[in-house]
C-alpha cells in the first residue's frame, strides 16, 4: 500500500491530556485506572477515567454539541499543537481536501441515558433540550471535529466496536490512494456510559479489580475513555525520523457475536494482511502492542495468534492495564502509543500483569524496555468479530 | 477529480411498495404508479437458529438487501469483503437497553448488549454467509449512504476485487423516533468491481460536486428520498432503472454532494 506520513498525532485517556503524560506514563508503568462509583453505577467500578470533561466548556458556536463525548473531542484536540497542524493542513490542501474519519463505539449515547430517566411522566417525551443528532448518533463526533476545523471534505465514523478507531486507518489511506483528498484527521473518541458498564457487567466480562491483561489469574476488562487523533499525509519524501503508516489488515471472524475465534484465526489474518501489506515478515516486527483486553478466551485467543505468527521471542504487551479499554478509542489510542515508542524508542512494560498465564507462550513486556525500534504492530479486535491490524515504521531508525 | 471506473454488478432494494429490484424499476420509473406500503421483513433462512429467533429489523433488513445484490451478482457472499451503513443501527434494541438503564432494575440482557453495536448486523453477515473478509460498519447521519458507497469504492479499488455495499436504515421507536422520525426502513445493496466482467451492469465515476442534488419527480418518493438516509440514493437508483448513461447529484454531507457519472 501506499504509505501514510502521521505528521501530527495527540493522546487522551486516564493517564492524562496530551503525548508528555502518556509517554511519561509509559516509561514509570504508571497505570490510570481507579475504583469509584461512576455517574449513577449501582456498584464500585475500575475505571479509565479521564480527569476534568465536567469541566470541559465546548466552543461557543458548537455548544449544542454538548456530550461527554464531544467535550473529550475537544480537549483531546486541543493538546500537543494539533489544532495548529490541522490549519496548516488545510492552508496546504484546501478545507474540502482534509477528510475526517473517526471510530466511537457508543458516542455520546450517555446523554439519551440520562434524557431517558428525565421523560415526561404524561406523554413519555425526552426533554426538549435533548439533542440526538449532536450526542448519540454515531456520526455527532466526526460532525463536531468537522465544524471545529471548517471543514468541507468527506467524513465519517466508522463504529465497529472495539476496532473501530483502528479501522479509519484504512479507511483514509483508502479514500488518499484514490485522490479524493490529500490528507486525513483520523482516530477515536469514545467515554464512560452506562450502556458499557452494566452491558460488559451482564457478560461477566468486567473485572472487579484494575485489569491484568495475559496474567494467569486475568479476569476481565476495566473500562476506560479516550482520545485519539493524527493527522495523516502522502509519505512522498519521508524524512528522518518520520512515523509512517505502512500496513493495514482487516478481517472477519465470522464465528460469533461477543467471543472471539478460540484458535484467533480472525486475529491471524488481519496481522499477516498488515504484514503483507507493508511488505514485512513476522521477524521484521520490534514490538506488538496487543489488543489484550485482559478477558480470559481474547487474550488466549490472541495469544495463539501471535505464536503461530510469529513464535514467542518478538516483544508485546498490552497498554490498557494504563489506560483501560477504552473501547471505540482502544484501536487510535493503542495506534498513537506506537508512534509514541517509535518516536522514542520506548516498548512498555505491561501495567496490572504480576504473574503471566503459561499457557500464553508469549515474550510478554512486564518492564519497559528503552531502545530504538524500527516496525511495530498494533492489533484492534472487536464484538461482531472485526479484526483490525496496523503496521508503523519510523524512517531512518 | 473523480474516482477510477466502478462496474455495478449486482444491485437490490428493499423499501416502501418496492419489495424487490424488479418490482422497484418500473415505480422509479413512473411506468406504474408508486404506492408507499408497509415493508415485509423475514428473518433469513441463512441465519442459525439462535440468532434467527433473536434477528430485529436491522438485521432482517441488512440481509435481505444483501443477499439480494450478492445474488443478482451471481457472487459468492463469503468472497466478498463488506461495508454496512447505516444511520441508527438497531434502533429497537437501543431502545430497550435505554429503557432498562433509566429503570429501577437495571438488569441488561447480555444478548441486547452484544447486539447494540453498531456493527451487530455486520457481525450476524459474517456468521451467516462464513465470510472472513475486511468488514466495516459506517454512520454518517444524513449522509450515510453517500459515506458507505464512498467506502465501496475506495475498499473494491485497494482490494482489487468486488466489495458489497449494504446501506440500510430502520427506525427507533418513540420517544427517540421524534427526534429521528424515518417513516419506513429501506435498504441498498450493492456488489461494486474495480474490474469490468461478464456479469457488469453499469459503469460509474464518483465526485464530490457541490451542485444541489437530484431530485425524484414522484412526491412520495422525493419524500421518501429526503426522509430516509439511505434513500438519499433514490436518484442514481432512478438512473441505473433506466439504463441509460447519465449523470445525477445525490446527497452526501451538507457542503459537500457526490456526483455520479453512469457512462458507456
Amino acid at each position: 500500500m501506499q504509505a501514510l506520513r502521521l505528521s501530527a498525532y495527540t493522546l487522551t485517556s486516564a493517564l492524562g491530556a496530551g503525548l508528555a503524560s502518556h509517554l511519561d506514563a509509559l516509561r514509570r508503568q504508571r497505570g490510570g485506572i481507579v475504583r469509584k462509583r461512576w455517574e449513577t453505577v449501582e456498584f464500585d467500578v475500575c475505571v479509565g477515567e479521564v480527569a476534568g470533561l465536567d469541566e470541559v466548556v465546548l466552543r461557543q458556536d458548537l455548544a449544542y454539541y454538548d456530550c461527554r463525548n464531544n467535550r473529550l473531542a475537544q480537549l483531546g484536540v486541543e493538546q500537543d499543537g494539533f489544532i495548529a497542524s490541522v490549519e496548516q493542513a488545510v492552508a496546504r490542501y484546501g478545507a474540502s481536501r482534509v477528510g475526517v474519519f473517526l471510530g466511537s463505539s457508543t458516542s455520546g449515547i450517555l446523554s439519551s441515558e440520562v434524557a431517558y430517566r428525565q421523560r415526561d411522566p404524561e406523554t413519555g417525551a425526552l426533554p426538549p433540550e435533548h439533542r440526538y443528532r449532536e450526542t448519540h448518533n454515531a456520526y455527532s463526533v466526526a460532525d463536531f471535529v468537522r465544524r471545529f476545523f471548517g471543514l468541507s471534505g468527506p467524513a465519517a465514523v466508522v463504529s465497529t466496536a472495539c476496532s473501530s478507531s483502528a479501522k479509519v486507518f484504512g479507511t483514509a489511506q483508502r479514500m488518499i490512494a484514490a485522490g479524493l483528498i490529500d490528507a486525513a484527521i483520523v482516530g477515536g473518541v469514545d467515554t464512560l456510559c452506562l450502556t458499557t458498564i452494566y452491558g460488559f457487567s451482564s457478560l461477566q466480562l468486567v473485572s472487579s479489580n484494575p485489569c491484568r491483561p495475559f496474567d494467569g489469574e486475568r479476569d476481565g476488562i476495566s473500562v476506560g475513555e479516550g482520545a485519539a487523533f493524527a493527522l495523516l499525509e502522502r509519505a512522498e519524501q519521508p524524512q528522518d525520523g518520520d512515523i509512517l503508516l505502512i500496513g493495514v489488515g482487516e478481517s472477519s471472524d465470522a464465528y460469533h457475536m461477543s467471543s472471539p475465534h478460540p484458535e484467533g484465526l480472525g486475529a491471524k489474518a488481519a496481522m499477516a494482511q498488515a504484514l503483507q501489506q507493508a511488505g514485512l515478515t513476522p521477524a521484521d516486527i520490534d514490538y506488538i502492542n496487543l489488543h489484550g483486553t485482559a478477558t480470559p478466551s481474547n487474550d488466549a485467543a490472541e495469544g495463539a495468534a501471535v505464536l503461530a505468527l510469529f513464535g514467542s521471542a518478538t516483544p508485546c504487551s498490552s497498554t490498557k492495564g494504563h489506560t483501560g479499554h477504552t473501547l471505540g478509542a482502544a484501536g487510535g489510542i493503542e495506534a498513537l502509543i506506537c508512534a509514541l515508542a517509535l518516536d522514542n524508542g520506548v516498548m512498555p512494560g505491561g501495567v496490572g500483569t504480576q504473574q503471566l498465564d503459561a499457557r500464553l507462550q508469549c515474550n510478554y513486556l512486564l518492564t519497559t524496555v528503552e531502545r530504538p525500534l524500527r516496525h511495530v504492530l498494533s492489533n484492534s479486535f472487536g464484538f461482531g468479530g472485526s479484526n483490525c491490524s496496523l503496521v508503523f515504521s519510523r524512517v531512518g531508525a | 477529480m473523480s474516482t477510477a471506473t466502478i462496474y455495478l454488478e449486482g444491485l437490490s432494494l428493499l423499501g416502501p411498495g418496492m419489495s424487490d429490484w424488479a418490482e422497484a424499476v418500473p415505480r422509479l420509473l413512473g411506468q406504474q404508479p408508486f404506492q408507499v406500503d408497509e415493508v415485509r421483513l423475514a428473518a433469513p433462512s441463512i441465519l442459525p437458529a439462535t440468532e434467527r429467533r433473536r434477528a430485529g429489523a436491522a438485521v432482517k433488513l441488512s440481509m435481505a438487501v444483501g443477499l439480494a445484490a450478492v445474488e443478482d451478482a451471481d457472487a459468492d457472499a463469503a468472497q466478498l469483503p463488506n461495508v454496512f451503513s447505516s444511520t441508527g443501527g438497531d434502533c429497537e434494541n437501543c431502545h430497550s437497553l435505554l429503557e432498562v438503564l433509566a429503570s429501577s432494575e437495571r438488569m441488561v440482557s447480555p444478548t441486547r448488549f452484544h447486539n447494540s453495536v453498531h456493527n451487530a448486523p455486520a457481525g450476524y453477515w459474517g456468521i451467516a454467509t462464513k465470510c472472513t473478509e475486511a468488514s466495516t460498519s459506517l454512520c454518517a447521519y444524513d449522509a450515510t449512504f453517500g459515506a458507505g458507497l464512498l467506502e465501496t469504492v475506495t475498499q473494491a479499488h485497494s482490494a482489487g476485487k468486488p466489495c458489497l455495499l449494504i446501506a440500510f436504515d430502520t427506525a427507533y421507536p418513540e420517544p427517540l423516533y421524534a427526534q429521528r422520525p424515518i417513516p419506513y426502513p429501506l435498504g441498498v445493496g450493492m456488489v461494486l468491481s474495480p474490474e469490468h466482467s461478464a456479469v457488469s451492469k453499469a459503469a460509474l465515476r464518483l465526485s464530490f460536486s457541490d451542485e444541489p442534488a437530484s431530485r425524484m419527480d414522484d412526491a412520495q418518493l422525493e419524500a421518501l428520498r429526503q426522509g430516509i438516509p439511505s434513500a438519499r440514493s433514490l436518484p442514481l437508483l432512478h438512473l441505473l432503472a433506466s439504463g441509460q448513461p447519465g449523470r445525477v447529484v445525490i446527497d452526501y454531507l451538507d457542503d459537500c454532494r457526490l456526483a455520479i457519472e453512469v457512462v458507456e
